[in-house]
């Protein structure tokens, strides 16, 4: 037992000793990115996080030229993953402005990786696609086009 | 027998610690001096975790045909860029798109030998558009765009032998240059006997007009010169820009056992070319139309294939007595560089076998020819007197002077290959004031931002030749090593030394910011002209036309349309046109299909690339993504179904349920 004793006590010693040998410039910067994701506002828990960060007036009306615009960026950059009925790699998109706002879908548009790390919608998502929904080089004005796109669907289906 | 050994570890320990506290109470703690060098030079080559080097170091490859990218001062490898041989990790070479690159008027060649990568220049400085690099065997000289790495032109030199004095650019990347290594009839495929050598035998100095705009290479001129050995070159700068320099050995003419017979002479020439005055004769209507037969391989539009077209053509300028457009420089002995200080003044011949490093003066050089201090002529090319144009002569510089560079403070810096070291010299004294080994027989050298009016003297890289001893032996040969040195100080200081891709000859290095603000991250989909393309998924479909069948395939994260294939048949060639719809930096896929004679494909973002597959034998045929692309990876697959020649099997696709 004492000898046990002994070989501890050396060993903090020794390991003490080093330790305080230490340089000391190596402060360790560990203040990484900020872990907030519970505060979260109110509007970006309805809304969305990402770059539409106040309500969009999508008006009552459906803007055809607009529909048209949204439709091609649909077709060119969303289809190959979403159906409009029933789930395909992503979720179904026929009724989506009924569960979301239009904020909310460009926010998703335009800032995937965001929403699903951070938003608890997007968590959910992920975790039951086990997919990331990409970001598809998609303009803020384009997201607008796509809403309309899928506003104009959700009328007429 | 237990007991007894744990007693003989607590032993063990009980005195590593005993030793561990005695050393430091009696000797203190180690001092960051006391770590010695390594640890300093470790330092200085340390960049952390996610964070970027200072800069992009391109390393030719040579018998490896391509060029490889390094972070400096980490000597992290970055890429690898298919330039001049085929590449399966690509495609490149293998894809319908990329296969017209390597054709040439020999037929598709899946090979070369890069030697002399060059960053595009202007007012003197690298300026981060464009890298051009030779190939030595069949003489090519390509273009690889710097915002995406990827090779986008080759043209081939007609009637050239061994392209190695090449691709250096002038000052404003006007022209990049070429030049006839092994001199050949310069008619095209004269067969003639070797020995008719001096007579029917000859050189070619090529000069290649750049597009400002693009980059793109024209065949300008190219100018007969004496059957030597042309074996390197580079542009001036400053007051020498209108200038370019070609070191030759052999100006003994020997065409058999040339390590003797092309060793008698104790000088050769550097020749000198006045390319703005010869450009501007050219322009005016001299030289002749000569018949060539030479491959032009270049992109158009964003994407596509790339095309080759063939041309029948070249000028050509022959020297005269009287023309004042071409001069040769006596320069001891079978030189194998020239380089040009910064301030455009020194002209630095590596004197392979001379005993000295000679330095020529640049406007020596002029004041000789106004005064027409000549030495006599050949073939109509006036000599100047060496002792008119030499201003320096290097004493002692060690044994096999090859290449030299410059810090922009006064200081040259040349490899030594039999001695195996760098020396350091004096521009001002011509002497030598330091001097460091190499590991072992050094090639070429490179300063970071080098061959540039403003290079950084902060690093230097040491191309060397044999590695031995330095690392993990790997069997009889071993890659070929790097060295990186420090020269922000007085003395060079070695930092790093670490095994490359095939065998760099020459490298080039410039600050990241120059190009990495400028890369592309995605092939936008709206931009995408390749006429095999689908943009929207919905178009993915499958053409029969004869026995040619063309599958318009669309891939993302984690599935091909369409994933099922039936009506093809023993003796179709298919084409499998894949185009990546994703729209996300670095998210690739490939595609690989069974039995196939070629390669896989990998297709960046918003690309399109397309894979040739003829299927020899009836069956199912898998075919997967090649690249780990998402958690569904395993998933991203999909299968052709192959019939016999004369089955009624009719044409059909689907994915899923559509």
């Amino acid at each position: 037992m004492n000898r046990i004793l002994i070989i501890t006590l050396t060993l903090i010693a020794s390991l003490f000793l080093l330790q305080a040998c230490g340089n000391g410039d190596t402060d360790s910067t560990t203040e990484t990115a900020e872990t907030e994701e519970q505060g979260l506002t109110e509007f970006e828990l309805e809304h969305g996080i990402g770059p539409i960060t106040e309500r969009v007036d999508v008006g009552d009306e459906i803007d055809g030229e607009l529909v048209t615009k949204g439709r091609n960026i649909y077709e060119m950059k969303c289809e190959m993953c979403h159906n409009m009925e029933g789930r395909m790699v992503g979720p179904e998109l026929g009724d989506v402005m009924e569960r979301r706002s239009p904020e909310f879908v460009m926010n998703f548009i335009l800032n995937p990786s965001g929403m699903t790390r951070e938003h608890p919608v997007g968590q959910e998502l992920l975790q039951e696609y086990m997919t990331a929904m990409p970001y598809q080089n998609v303009k803020e004005d384009e997201a607008r086009a796509i809403v309309e796109f899928l506003r104009e669907y959700n009328q007429n289906n | 027998m237990k007991t007894k050994k744990s007693n003989k570890l607590r032993g063990l320990i009980l005195s590593v610690g005993l030793i561990v506290i005695a050393g430091l109470i009696f000797t203190g703690c180690p001092s960051q001096d006391g770590m010695m060098d390594s640890s300093d030079a470790a330092q200085k080559v340390y960049v952390a975790p996610g964070d970027h080097d200072d800069y992009y170091g391109f390393f030719s490859g040579g018998y490896s045909g391509q060029l490889s990218v390094w972070g400096l001062p980490s000597a992290r490898f970055l890429k690898v860029i298919p330039v001049f041989s085929q590449d399966p990790e690509t495609g490149y070479g293998y894809s319908e798109e990329t296969k017209p690159l390597l054709e040439t008027s020999y037929g598709f060649i899946p090979w070369d030998d890069s030697h002399h990568p060059h960053i595009s220049q202007t007012d003197g400085d690298a300026d981060g558009r464009w890298i051009y690099i030779n190939a030595n065997n069949t003489p090519r000289i390509a273009r690889i765009d710097l915002q995406t790495f990827e090779t986008k032109e080759i043209l081939e030199l007609p009637n050239t032998g061994g392209n190695h004095a090449s691709s250096f650019v002038t000052e404003n990347s006007e022209y990049v240059i070429g030049a006839t290594r092994f001199s050949i009839p310069y008619e095209m495929d004269l067969d003639v006997p070797i020995d008719s050598y001096s007579d029917e035998f000859r050189g070619a100095l090529s000069f290649i007009e750049l597009d400002p705009e693009t980059g793109m290479m024209n065949m300008d001129f190219q100018i007969l010169v004496p059957p030597y050995n042309y074996d390197l070159g580079r542009a001036g700068k400053g007051p020498s820009a209108d200038w370019v320099f070609f070191t030759t050995y052999n100006t003994e003419e020997a065409h058999t056992m040339l390590e003797v017979n092309a060793s008698r002479y104790d000088k050769d020439y550097i020749a000198a070319v006045n390319w703005r005055k010869a450009a501007a004769m050219v322009r005016n209507g001299a030289g002749e139309t000569m018949d060539a037969e030479y491959y032009h391989n270049y992109y158009e539009g964003n994407q596509g294939y790339a095309i080759s077209t063939v041309k029948n053509e070249v000028t050509v300028l022959t020297p005269e007595e009287g023309q004042d457009f071409i001069y040769f420089l006596p320069t001891p002995k079978s030189p194998h560089g020239v380089d040009i200080d910064p301030t455009g003044e020194y002209i630095v011949g590596g004197g392979k076998l001379a005993t000295i490093i000679p330095v020529h003066s640049f406007s020596q050089m002029i004041d000789a020819i106004d005064n027409e201090r000549f030495d006599g002529h050949v073939e109509g090319i006036p000599i100047l007197d060496y002792d008119a144009t030499i201003v320096g002569e290097v004493e002692n510089p060690g044994l096999g002077p090859l290449h030299t560079e410059f810090d922009g403070r006064g200081y040259a810096y040349t490899s030594v290959y039999i001695s195996s070291e760098i020396v350091k010299w004096s521009l001002d004294t011509f002497e030598v004031v330091d001097r460091i080994d190499a590991y072992y027989s050094i090639g070429h050298l490179m300063i970071t931002g080098g061959d540039t009016k403003n290079p950084d003297a902060q690093y230097m890289i040491g191309l060397t030749k044999t590695a031995k001893d330095r690392y993990l032996p790997t069997g009889p040969k071993q890659n070929h090593p790097a060295q990186l040195y420090d020269i922000s100080g007085d003395r060079m200081e070695l930092l790093l030394d670490f095994p490359t891709i095939g065998e760099p000859h020459y490298a080039q290095a410039i600050q990241a910011d120059k190009i990495k603000d400028n890369i592309k991250q995605i092939y936008e989909m709206e931009d995408n002209d390749h006429p095999h393309a689908i943009t929207r998924i919905r178009d993915n479909r499958v053409e029969r036309d004869g026995d040619v069948v063309r599958v318009y395939m669309g891939s993302t994260r984690s599935h091909f349309r369409p994933d099922n294939i039936e009506g093809i048949k023993v003796g179709d060639t298919v084409y499998f046109h894949l185009t990546n719809l994703e729209q996300e930096w670095d998210v690739v896929h490939g595609i690989g299909i069974k039995g196939a004679n070629n390669s896989e494909i990998l297709v960046a973002p918003g690309q399109t690339k397309t894979l040739k597959w003829e299927p020899k034998r009836t069956g199912i045929y898998p075919f997967y993504c090649t690249a780990f692309c998402s958690a569904l990876h395993q998933e991203m697959q999909g299968y052709v179904r192959v019939s016999a020649a004369d089955s009624d099997v009719e044409l059909t696709w689907k994915t899923g349920n559509n």
